[in-house]
């Protein structure tokens, strides 16, 4: 039956590529929830009437986080090409995609980090100073905790994204699913490869925001 | 206990610089309730602020139990904060946290053990009686619950000062008293001192020894709640305690009885402490051939004593009520004609 629908896919193949698609998403989320987060609590930290509140610091974060989620990622990945290189010595394969898949969605997870513990009531904040809290305390006790679920649905919008951005990385070769759907699927007009290819893309992203409404439910306690 | 000198705050602002206090020179004594009252933007906040150093004074010192809060900086105002706690008019708990956690926190921050934490909580929520909802989420209580958290977890490091910021305005009158009757039990079990800001003159009658009346950054008027009381002298201590001696509806009864009398004359006694409870109506009917119709009273409990004020109208020859009235000034008792000419 399958063999019926999908006579030109050679599964190996395809396993491997959702393979390299998994691997893409699962450590540039990774990366991009790290950084994305220690810039979103710089953003939140140096803004006005915050705890480090400091105008120059936050104007230049805010350009650069601003400058980056504004670049297409198609242009993000060619304009990165000699940073790529200089990092880890080759533009091709799924690694070769990392820097670029990183450098597209940490900045997006930032604003989004940003916007997370803006809605964390002052109040609290205030409270927890008035009991002699660290601002490091602050941090990993208030700021992060009181905003884990919106912290989770946004890892998890960005998550999502990402799956997209490994798609059209693979364009340029870094392999995976889209790689596999444009070179064997589009070049070679065999449309069975691109459906497979884009069910299983749609399967892994309804994965992800399975697992991302399970964890958010269960983090609200408000 | 507390020492405030000279303190003045300005903000600046777009407009140029606001005065938030201005020249505040306030000593309040250890164990002793001390209210602050005043409407919104008269610096009450700020001053409050500044005793646990969220905010600092522009000049001026504030003194804590001999730390000078408005001096020190970093680990040392940090532990200073462990012994000076504080309440919100919001409550500001962490709704991430369950009841106990929530307590636990300040022990968290002091670096308190896990096994002695446990305990300490254990105590705390049998203090502020929420026995079994310790593992219930803010979200899950009611305001009076979460104000309760709010002080067991302010007390959960046995401070020296409980500050409250306006820590009943956004709870209804029956759990506004229940939680004032729970800050008075502490007060008065531990020998906390607490100070607090209201608006609401209720608040202070309740359960203040003192108070500082505030306007535009000033205390324009200050001493035993009892004595303010009786003897208001600025005009807006006057409008406080008529917030709660009298209430507006019977302001509006009272102009439209006086506007009705044709004889005799409308007179609103205040009776203060001991002179409350003495059987003044009935020596002033007994004494003199007068008409006398209570038309409205009320009595008011504070923590120094008793305060009551009480309108009645008195018909009668005019030379009576002339002696009537010389009667009741004898009578240690506040006497004014009332009159809407």
């Amino acid at each position: 039956m399958i063999e019926q629908l999908f006579p030109n896919v050679e599964w190996p193949t395809m396993w491997e590529a959702t393979y390299e698609t998994i691997y893409m998403t699962v450590i540039s989320v990774a990366f991009t929830f790290i950084i994305g987060l220690l810039l979103g609590l710089l953003l939140f930290l140096t803004s006005k009437n915050n705890i480090w509140e400091n105008r120059a610091v936050y104007t230049v974060t805010s350009i650069i986080v601003n400058v980056f989620r504004s670049i297409p990622f198609i242009i993000l990945i060619v304009l990165l090409i000699p940073f790529t290189r200089a990092l880890l010595d080759t533009i091709r394969g799924a690694n070769a995609a990392l820097p670029a898949l990183i450098i597209g969605a940490a900045p997006f997870y930032a604003r989004m980090v940003e916007i997370a513990l803006r809605e964390i009531d002052k109040g609290v904040i205030e409270a927890a100073r008035s009991m002699g809290a660290k601002v490091s305390t602050i941090i990993s006790k208030v700021l992060i905790r009181e905003s884990l679920p919106a912290l989770v649905s946004g890892i998890t919008v960005t998550a999502i994204a990402l799956v997209g951005y490994t798609a059209m990385a693979g364009v340029i070769g870094a392999g995976g699913l889209g790689n596999l759907a444009f070179l064997e699927g589009f070049q070679r007009s065999r449309d069975d490869v691109t459906l497979a290819a884009t069910i299983i893309i749609l399967i892994i992203v309804f994965i992800i925001q399975f697992l991302g409404d399970f964890f958010t439910r269960k983090l609200d306690k408000r | 206990m507390i020492t405030i000198s000279n303190v003045k705050k300005l903000f600046k602002t777009k407009s140029g610089s606001l005065t938030a206090v201005n020249d505040v020179n306030l000593n309040i004594k250890e164990g002793e309730i001390f209210g602050v009252i005043g409407y919104s933007g008269a610096g009450k906040s700020t001053l409050i602020r500044m005793l646990n150093g969220l905010e600092s004074p522009t000049s001026g010192t504030v003194d804590v139990n001999g730390k000078l809060v408005s001096n020190i900086k970093g680990g040392e105002l940090r532990k200073a904060r462990q012994k000076i706690s504080m309440i919100f008019q919001h409550f500001n708990l962490l709704w991430s946290r369950t009841v106990r956690e929530n307590i636990s926190f300040p022990l968290e921050i002091a670096g308190v053990g896990k096994k002695d934490r446990d305990q300490r909580v254990d105590e705390l929520i049998e203090l502020v009686g929420l026995s079994g909802r310790g593992d219930a989420y803010p979200s899950q209580l009611s305001g009076g619950q979460k104000q309760r958290v709010g002080i067991a977890r302010a007390l959960a490091n046995e401070p020296e000062v409980l500050l409250c910021d306006e820590a009943t305005s956004a709870l209804d009158p029956q759990t506004t008293d229940a939680i004032l009757e729970l800050l008075v039990d502490i007060n008065k079990r531990m020998g906390l001192t607490i100070v607090l800001i209201t608006h609401e003159m209720h608040v202070i009658r309740k359960i203040c020894h003192r108070v500082a009346v505030m306007e535009d950054g000033r205390v324009v008027e200050l001493g035993d709640v009892l004595e303010v009381f009786k003897q208001p002298k600025e005009a807006i201590t006057k409008r406080f305690v008529q917030q709660v001696t009298e209430p507006e509806e019977t302001k509006e009864t009272i102009e439209q009885l006086v506007r009705e009398v044709k004889d005799g004359k409308v007179i609103k006694l205040t009776f203060v402490g001991e002179s409350a409870e003495q059987p003044v109506i009935t020596n002033l009917i007994r004494s003199f051939d007068l008409q006398v119709n209570i038309l409205q009273g009320k009595i008011s409990q504070t923590q120094n004593g008793a305060y009551g004020s009480l309108f009645i109208h008195v018909n009668g020859p005019v030379n009576e009520v002339r002696k009537a009235v010389d009667f009741l000034h004898s009578a240690k008792v506040g006497v004014e004609v009332i009159s809407y000419d």
